[in-house]
């Protein structure tokens, strides 16, 4: 009984871990520019399928996966300087689109290159299960428990420490003044996007020994990653955190004791659930309205 | 609205000359404005297009281009003038859709009411979720909707004892008078009346009080209701109303496709629809028939490019809204406006 709940446990928090951290490359970009990036899914897909390639043309998997996450922060400065930073001026909703032109080309690209088909990494530390208390858990959600907490601590004292960080957190409170205390205000969305597709990039390849990877999975993985985003309430990132444990959390459960025919749609009955009682998410700010 | 009106619209003129210019202009402006103009244009296109069509084929995308254009109509009615984004529109398309195919095949009801029902049933889907979903904004809103349609999305696609799960199912005939309505002619004709209908009354309530309340709502919420406007009741109304013709012309698509999948709810559809109301210009009615005809024909020319296809297709949207992020039809119209 316990250990059943231990199992749905370790595969909440596991699956948990990936959602926050897209979670968290959602909140990076939403504080540095409000846009919702919906090419997020793409950074994580594109992570684990380079990763997968990396390895397969002979470099050892500890450099391919570094490579592969360094491919992920450069292609987030891509899509900023290609993509958001011409149209900056634009409302919101043009440069969502030109977000969501980016995910398509991007799965387009990965299609032609790599094709449609599944591919899958090898666990970075062996198959062999570890027994805890009756569970089970594979070394590889150890990876990514692990990962998501060494990414989480060092992004808490890249923000709340140094110089870079507190910069950004300053223009994502407010630009213009953060420009007027001469904050280069374009480096710092230029950092916001690469962190962020280095987040979305870490994500794919440590997950992508336990899911497989191919073209599309960056689509799901997306939508619910910004759904645990707006879960903690979007742009915070303790929120962003406690959003994709919560998300991954329920959706073992439900898929343990109850059915795991309708896994994929916990998630979004979720949210409107909570954005019908709560409408700015868990941590989200009240805001209120000028006329 | 961009319809020209206010740019083209003359002064009263002083002298003679310029009062018959004014007078000429004016005429100009009524042509060139949406209302008259813009329908007129409409109604000689649909009527001079067949002209121009050449098979079969011609026909099956002058059907999918008018069903886009009537969903991407009021959705721009929500989307551009009330100012709220909604990510889930194809769910109620496809729930629109599947209503009609399951009351028609597994429950024998004659198409017209099943149709009927299907956008009734959506309609009364939208009311009841418009208005804790209507209270939130921005991006809370574009993930409530967002999560709405694929709720909608992973029901038809699970529920296979109803809907043939992922596969999709098949879709009886639309029976009317007791005759099967068959071949895409047949299609066009009753596609493009229902078209000119729907630009007609989308553009007439546009210019009555409860499109003027609704700019009011996207200009400032609270200073609408401040003013007298019932700011919810008018959100609710325009919900409701888009997401019963989105479900409407979903039924009317499985009724001539003969054939639906989940898909037809997914979320890349529901972007899809988005996406033709932002390409067009949103809060431009000519702009949404602009977005549909182009966005339907789009992928269908870019399959020459093969596996390139989604390459092509996502860069072109991110050029075009980094160069006209305010859609094709505004600027154009300004460029035109500029140029005079």
């Amino acid at each position: 009984m316990f250990a059943e709940f231990l199992q749905y446990l370790v595969t909440g928090v596991t699956i948990g871990a990936i959602y926050a951290l897209v979670a968290l490359g959602f909140s990076i970009i939403f504080n540095a520019s409000h846009v919702i990036n919906f090419a997020q899914g793409e950074f994580v897909m594109l992570g684990g399928m380079s990763a997968v390639f990396l390895l397969a043309s002979g470099i050892p998997l500890p450099a391919a996966v570094l490579l592969a996450v360094l491919c992920g922060a450069v292609l987030g400065i891509a899509l900023y300087k290609l993509g958001i930073a011409p149209a900056r001026h634009s409302d919101p909703i043009p440069l969502i689109i030109i977000t969501i032109g980016a995910g398509l080309a991007l799965r387009g690209i990965a299609q032609i290159v790599w094709g449609k088909g599944f591919h899958s990494l090898p666990a970075f530390s062996g198959n062999e299960p570890i027994g805890l208390l009756g569970a089970v858990i594979m070394p590889q959600s150890l990876w990514v428990v692990g990962t998501t907490c060494v990414v989480v601590a060092l992004l808490a004292y890249f923000f709340n420490r140094t110089r870079l960080g507190k910069a950004i957190l300053a223009t994502s409170y407010n630009r213009d003044a953060a420009q007027l205390m001469g904050i280069n205000t374009d480096m710092i969305m230029i950092v916001s996007f690469a962190l962020a597709g280095l987040l979305g990039a870490v994500a794919g390849a440590v997950v992508a020994p336990i899911t497989f990877t191919y073209y599309e999975i960056g689509v799901m993985l997306g939508l619910k990653g910004f759904v645990a985003a707006v879960l903690g309430g979007l742009g915070s990132f303790p929120g962003a955190v406690a959003g994709g444990l919560v998300l991954g959390v329920t959706e073992a459960m439900m898929a343990g004791y109850i059915s795991s025919h309708y896994k994929d749609a916990v998630a979004f009955v979720l949210i409107l659930l909570i954005l019908f009682f709560m409408p700015t998410g868990m941590f989200g700010k009240q805001s209120a309205e000028r006329v | 609205m961009s319809d020209g009106n206010d740019s083209l619209g003359a002064p009263a003129a002083l002298t003679g000359t310029s009062a018959r210019l004014a007078e000429s202009s004016s005429l100009l402006a009524r042509l060139l404005s949406a209302r008259q103009g813009g329908f007129a244009l409409l109604l000689a296109t649909v009527l001079l297009a067949p002209l121009f069509m050449d098979g079969l084929y011609h026909y099956d995308l002058a059907v999918l281009i008018g069903i886009n254009a009537i969903i991407v109509i009021g959705l721009n009615l929500l989307v551009g003038y009330a100012g709220q984004i909604s990510l889930g529109h194809a769910g109620f398309f496809g729930l629109g859709a599947y209503t009609s195919a399951i009351l028609t095949a597994r429950y024998d009801w004659p198409g017209l009411l099943a149709l009927a029902a299907s956008a009734a049933f959506v309609g009364l889907v939208a009311f009841i979720v418009a208005k804790p979903i209507l209270r939130l904004r921005g991006y809370y809103l574009a993930m409530a909707t967002l999560g709405l349609g694929m709720i909608i999305y992973l029901v038809l696609t699970s529920e296979s004892w109803l809907t043939g799960g992922p596969d999709g199912m098949d879709v009886p005939p639309l029976v009317v008078f007791g005759r099967p309505v068959m071949g895409e002619q047949t299609w066009y004709w009753i596609v493009a009346m229902i078209l000119l209908l729907t630009y007609w009354l989308a553009l007439n309530l546009i210019d009555s009080p409860v499109g003027r309340a609704l700019r009011a709502v996207h200009g400032s919420e609270i200073a609408a209701a401040t003013a007298g406007v019932d700011a919810t009741g008018y959100k609710v109304l325009i919900f409701v109303v888009s997401s019963a013709l989105a479900a409407a012309m979903g039924g009317l698509y499985a009724f001539y496709s003969g054939f639906i999948t989940p898909s037809s709810a997914g979320f890349l559809h529901s972007i899809h629809f988005v996406v033709m109301v932002v390409f067009g210009g949103m809060a431009s009615i000519v702009g949404s028939l602009v977005g549909a005809i182009v966005l339907t024909l789009l992928p269908q020319m870019l399959t020459v490019f093969a596996d390139y296809d989604a390459l092509v297709y996502g860069l072109i949207l991110m050029l075009v809204m980094i160069f006209m992020p305010k859609g094709l039809v505004p600027t154009l119209a300004s460029w035109l406006r500029r140029s005079r």
